[in-house]
C-alpha cells in the first residue's frame, strides 16, 4: 500500500459504492448519444507490444542484463516457456523435449529460432543455478534461461498468457503451465504449443509457424525475406505419416 | 416504455461510472496488488462489488498494465451507438457457376488427383489437396466416389481480406478488416464478406467447391490471423480430403476442390447407393480449421452458412415437411462477440489467450444489435453460435414487459427432430445450431400492442471456461437481435402445434466397442486421456460402417467443452453428474462453479435417455459436456475412409490443442477402450 493517497482512497471508495446486482454489463440496448470515441492509429504490432511484451529487464545465465521486448523478441522468431530450476515434475520433462527439438531444428535455434525459458522463481533462481540446470538438460546456444524481479516475472507471466482463472491452481507453481509459445514478432504470428508433446512434432510445429508466412503469393511476386532460409513444402515436415488407404 | 429507458439511463450511468472509476484508478497508479489489498478485488481477479466496476471488466484485463489502456479487453470496447436502427444482413447465396467460368479452368479443372503441377507464379503445386502440415505427400488425397456419383454443380470462392467492413452504421465506430469468403469473382469488386455467401445444396446433385487462397500476406494480417486455410463443411459427411480438416491446410496463391457425394451417411454400406433418409443434413456450416489458428482465422470472419434441402426439406413451404420457404422466411443468424481495442475502435484478438475468449460486442450476422422486419407469420431461424467461447441461453424477450413467457417450437438441433418441441429458451456451445420456428401471430397475442420482440441470452457467462449457472432475469441479459412485426401475410407453412413429423431418428445398434475419452488438463495443457494433439498421430482405428458409443468425460466442474466429432453425427445416450471424482488437479472449491447444466428450456428430460434434454434427442455433431459431466454418444463411422478429428469447438481451447486424430479403415480391429 505504499504510496497509497487520501485521493486514491476516495476514488476506491467510490468504486464500492456502485449499485450491486445482476445484469449483463454489456447488454445495454438503448443508443448512449454521448459516445464519442477518440481513436488513435496505433499499428496492431504496437498494440501486441504494449499488451503481451513487456520491455521489463531480465538476466540471463550468464549474468547479463537484458530487455525483453527489445533484446529478446523484436524482430525475431522465438520460442517461450517457463520453468524453475528446482522442479521435479513436469520441468525436466519439457526441458528435456526442448532439447531434442533443438537438435531436430538442425542448428536453427541461435540462428533465426531463439529459445527463452523463464524462470517462475526469480527469488531462488539465480543466474549460476540456471545455468547450471541449462548445462544439465544440454541446453546450446541460442537458447537463453532468465531470471529478473519477481514483480517483472509476473507481470511478463500474465502478459503471455500463463495464468489461470483459479487463483489455488494459479498460485501452484508445480502446476505451472506446460505450454510454449510460438512467435514471429514482426508478422504478428503467435501460436501456441504444448510443451509435453512429441518433440517431433513440436519441432514440426516451430518450423511451420516459422516457414508457412513465406509460402505463396497472390500477385505473382514470392515473398522474400533474406532472414530465413525458404523451404519448400516438400521439406517443411519430416515427420509425415504414410498416406492412408483410399478406395474408390 | 417509461421504465425501460429508466433502467437504460442507470445503465448508461452506471458503465460511464465504472469507467470513469477504474480509468481513475489507473490514473492514480492503482495496481492490481493495491486493488487486492484494500479489498476491492479477489486474487483472481474478480472484483468484488459489481455493477459499477465490474468483475467481468477486470477479471480478465492485463496484468500490471492498466486495464483499458492496454486494449483489447472484456468490458472495455467501445460500445456502438446504433442499437437495433441496422437491418439484420441476409448474407447472400452463393451462385453455381459452369464449369468454362475462368476460376474453375485455373491450372485444371477439377480432378480426381490433386492438381499438384507447379505454379511457376508462386513455386507451389496449383491445388493444394495432396498437403497434409503444408507437406505434399503425393498420391493422396485423390477423391473418394468422384467417379460414382459425378459433379453436378459447381462453386468458386476466393478467402479475401475486406478493408471496410462495418459492424454499425455508428460511425464513432472504424470500419474493420476481415478476411472472408467472396461471391467468386475474380474482380476486386467481389469482395469478402461476413457472414461469408450461404452455399445451397441438395441432396444427390454431388458438387464442387473451388476455394482460391487470395489472403495478405501474414505482416498484413492487422494483428490476429493466420493466411492458411482449410475451410470445414461442419458436419457434412465428407472424406478426409474434402472435409477442411485441421491438417490439410493450404498456401496463400493456392487453390483447394471440396468434392462432396452429397449422399446421406450409409450411401455405400447400410443404405445404397443414396444413404439413410433419416440421416439428411439441414443447416450446416463451413468454417476454417487451420490447425492452432482456427479461432483467430474464424474470429476474423471466415464462416457462413450451407443449407442441404431434399424431397421432403424442399425449402419450399409448399411440399415436403412444408417448413417455412428459403430465402424469405427461412434465415440463417450467426451469433459471435467480439472485442475492439478501447484505443482504436478496431476488433482484437488476444491471441496469448488459452483458455476462452469472450467479447462484449455481440453481433448478429456480423451487425451490432441488428433488426428485422417480419410479417404475422411463421419463420424458420437457423441459429449459430458462431464463437469463440461464448455459450447463450436464448429466449424470446418483450422490452415492454419482460415478464411475458413467449414460447417457441425447436425442429432441429444440430438436425432436424422427429417432431417439433415447444420451448421457452435454448442453450448453444460453440458451433451448435438450432433451427426453431416463431410463429409471430402468436408472438402477437401474447404482446398485445407491442410490436417487438428480442432474442435475448440470459446465461451469465464471466470468463472463457465455460457459463455460470446464473440465468439473468429477462430483460437484464444481452438482446442479439430485435424483431420488428408488420402485418399478416400468407403462410401456407406448417404448424409446429400439430406435431408433424420430419424424420426419424436412426436406429441405434449394439456398438463394436466402447471407448473412453477424458478431456482433461495436464500443467495448462489440453490432454484426451492424458495425451496430446499430433497431426502425425492418428491414435485409433475404427473399423469402417462399424458402431461405437463414446463415454465422454469432463473431471473438471469450472471448464465446459462442445465437442464435435467429423464424419458422422452422433446420439446423446446419456448425461450423469460425475462429482469430479477423476480430477486430475483438486483445484480451489472455493473456485467452484458448479456443472451449470443445461435445464432443458422447459421441453423437459428424456424419459428413455438419462439425464438428456429432450431437445437433444436428436442428432448432434457438437455436444456439451458440461462441468464435472460424463456424456455417453452412440455413432456410427460409414462410407468413407481416413483420418477425421474429435476436438472441443470452443475454438480457443482447440487451437492450444484439445483434439485428437482418429482413422477409418476396412479389416482393421483395434480394441483400444481409452486411446
Amino acid at each position: 500500500m505504499k504510496g497509497m493517497t487520501r485521493r486514491k482512497w476516495l476514488v476506491a471508495a467510490g468504486a464500492t459504492t456502485a449499485l450491486a446486482g445482476t445484469t449483463d454489463l454489456f447488454g445495454q440496448d438503448k443508443p448512449m448519444n454521448d459516445r464519442r470515441y477518440d481513436f488513435q492509429d496505433i499499428s496492431p504490432r504496437e498494440l501486441i507490444q504494449r499488451r503481451h511484451l513487456p520491455n521489463v529487464e531480465l538476466i540471463t545465465q550468464d549474468n547479463q542484463k537484458v530487455r525483453f521486448y527489445v533484446d529478446l523478441v523484436k524482430d525475431k522468431r522465438v520460442v517461450i516457456q517457463f520453468m524453475f530450476a528446482r522442479c521435479k515434475d513436469i520441468c525436466p520433462v519439457i526441458t528435456h523435449n526442448l532439447a531434442k527439438v533443438q537438435r531436430l531444428l538442425e542448428g536453427r535455434v541461435g540462428s533465426d529460432i531463439f529459445f527463452y525459458s523463464i524462470t517462475l522463481s526469480p527469488e531462488e533462481d539465480s543466474p549460476r543455478d540456471l545455468k547450471d540446470f541449462a548445462k544439465k538438460h544440454g541446453a546450446g546456444a541460442g537458447w537463453t534461461f532468465l531470471t529478473g524481479k519477481p514483480d517483472d516475472i509476473l507481470r511478463l507471466r500474465k502478459s503471455l498468457g500463463f495464468f489461470y482463472n483459479d487463483p489455488k491452481e494459479d498460485a501452484d507453481r508445480n502446476n505451472h503451465s506446460g505450454m510454449l509459445v510460438v512467435g514471429t514478432e514482426p508478422l504478428m504470428r503467435w501460436a501456441m504449443c504444448q510443451g509435453g508433446a512429441d518433440p517431433k512434432w513440436i519441432a514440426t510445429v516451430i518450423r511451420t509457424e516459422v516457414d508457412a508466412p513465406l509460402m505463396g503469393s497472390v500477385d505473382g511476386i514470392k515473398q522474400v525475406d533474406p532472414a530465413v532460409r525458404v523451404l519448400t513444402p516438400k521439406t517443411m515436415d519430416k515427420d509425415v505419416p504414410p498416406m492412408h488407404v483410399h478406395r474408390n | 416504455m417509461a421504465h425501460i429507458s429508466k433502467r437504460n439511463r442507470r445503465k448508461e450511468r452506471e458503465t460511464q461510472q465504472a469507467l470513469n472509476n477504474r480509468l481513475e484508478l489507473v490514473k492514480e497508479g492503482f495496481t492490481r496488488r493495491d486493488l487486492i489489498k484494500i479489498g476491492l478485488m479477489t486474487a483472481a481477479g474478480v472484483l468484488i462489488p459489481k455493477s459499477g466496476l465490474t468483475h467481468a471488466q477486470v477479471a480478465s484485463s492485463n496484468y500490471g498494465g492498466g486495464g483499458c489502456y492496454n486494449g483489447c479487453d472484456l468490458g472495455c470496447s467501445p460500445q456502438p451507438n446504433a442499437v437495433f436502427v441496422d437491418p439484420l444482413p441476409i448474407p447472400p447465396q452463393l451462385p453455381s457457376r459452369p464449369l468454362t467460368d475462368p476460376g474453375l479452368q485455373f491450372g485444371a479443372p477439377p480432378q480426381l488427383f490433386p492438381n499438384n503441377t507447379i505454379n511457376p507464379a508462386t513455386g507451389l503445386p496449383f491445388e493444394g489437396r495432396g498437403q497434409f502440415n503444408g507437406t505434399l505427400r503425393p498420391g493422396t488425397d485423390f477423391f473418394q466416389f468422384f467417379n460414382q456419383y459425378p459433379t453436378q454443380k459447381y462453386f468458386v470462392q476466393r478467402m479475401r481480406a475486406n478493408t471496410n467492413f462495418r459492424i454499425t452504421s455508428d460511425t464513432n465506430i472504424p470500419a474493420q478488416t476481415i478476411w472472408g469468403f467472396n461471391l467468386g469473382g475474380s474482380d476486386p469488386s467481389d469482395v469478402a464478406t461476413f457472414p461469408a455467401p450461404t452455399i445451397v445444396t441438395n441432396y444427390q446433385q454431388p458438387w464442387v467447391v473451388r476455394r482460391f487462397n487470395e489472403l495478405p500476406t501474414q505482416s498484413q494480417n492487422g494483428g490476429f490471423g493466420v493466411p492458411e486455410m482449410s475451410t470445414h463443411l461442419h458436419n457434412f459427411h465428407s472424406a478426409p480430403e474434402s472435409d477442411g480438416g485441421p491438417c490439410r491446410w493450404f498456401f496463400r496463391g493456392q487453390y483447394f476442390d471440396y468434392y462432396y457425394a452429397a449422399q446421406q451417411a450409409g450411401f455405400a454400406s447400410t443404405h445404397q447407393p443414396n444413404g439413410d433418409i433419416n440421416e439428411s443434413l439441414s443447416t450446416l456450416w463451413y468454417h476454417d480449421h487451420r490447425m492452432d489458428h482456427t479461432a483467430e482465422n474464424v474470429y476474423k470472419g471466415l464462416a457462413g452458412f450451407q443449407l442441404m434441402f431434399n424431397q421432403f426439406d424442399t425449402g419450399n413451404e409448399t411440399t415436403g415437411f412444408r417448413l417455412p420457404s428459403y430465402p424469405q422466411f427461412d434465415i440463417p443468424i450467426i451469433l459471435t462477440d467480439k472485442l475492439l481495442d478501447h484505443s482504436t475502435g478496431k476488433i482484437c484478438f488476444d491471441t496469448f489467450n488459452f483458455k476462452g475468449l469472450l467479447g462484449d460486442v455481440q453481433l448478429a450476422n456480423g451487425t451490432f444489435k441488428p433488426f428485422l422486419s417480419v410479417n404475422k407469420r411463421r419463420y424458420r431461424f437457423r441459429i449459430l453460435n458462431g464463437g469463440p467461447s461464448r455459450y447463450y441461453e436464448l429466449f424470446l424477450t418483450d422490452p415492454l414487459s419482460t415478464g411475458t413467457v413467449i414460447p417457441f417450437w425447436v425442429i432441429a438441433n444440430d438436425d432436424l427432430l422427429p417432431t417439433p418441441l415447444q420451448v421457452t429458451s435454448i442453450r448453444l456451445g460453440v458451433a451448435e445450431r438450432y433451427d426453431i420456428i416463431i410463429d409471430f401471430n402468436q408472438v402477437k397475442n401474447l404482446i398485445g400492442s407491442h410490436t417487438k420482440v428480442r432474442i435475448e441470452n440470459r446465461l451469465q457467462q464471466d470468463d472463457g471456461q465455460g457459463p455460470s449457472c446464473n440465468i439473468f432475469s429477462a430483460g437484464q441479459g444481452t438482446s442479439c437481435v430485435e424483431f420488428q412485426i408488420g402485418a399478416a401475410v400468407t403462410d401456407a407453412s406448417v404448424d409446429p402445434a400439430t406435431h408433424p413429423q420430419f424424420y426419424q431418428l436412426p436406429s441405434i445398434i449394439t456398438p463394436r466397442i466402447t471407448r473412453n475419452f477424458k478431456f482433461d488438463r495436464d500443467n495448462g495443457q489440453w490432454v484426451i486421456n492424458n495425451r496430446f494433439a499430433n497431426c502425425n498421430d492418428l491414435r485409433f482405428t475404427i473399423q469402417q460402417n462399424s458402431a461405437e458409443n463414446w463415454n465422454l468425460s469432463n473431471p473438471r466442474n469450472d471448464w465446459e467443452h462442445p465437442i464435435h466429432t467429423h464424419l458422422e453425427q452422433h446420439r446423446i445416450l446419456r448425461r450423469s453428474n460425475n462429482g469430479g471424482r477423476y480430477s486430475s488437479y483438486s483445484g480451489s472449491s472455493s473456485y467452484s462453479r458448479g456443472g451449470c447444466p443445461f435445464g432443458g428450456g422447459g421441453a423437459g428430460i428424456s424419459t428413455q435417455f438419462p439425464g438428456v434434454p429432450n431437445v437433444e434427442v436428436s442428432r448432434k455433431d457438437t455436444t456439451r459436456l458440461q462441468g464435472e459431466e460424463d456424456v455417453t454418444t452412440f455413432s456410427r463411422f460409414r462410407d468413407f475412409v481416413g483420418d477425421y478429428p474429435i476436438h472441443c469447438h470452443n475454438t480457443v481451447h482447440e487451437d492450444h490443442a484439445m483434439m485428437l486424430l482418429f482413422q477409418v479403415q476396412p479389416n482393421v480391429i483395434d480394441n483400444n477402450q481409452n486411446p
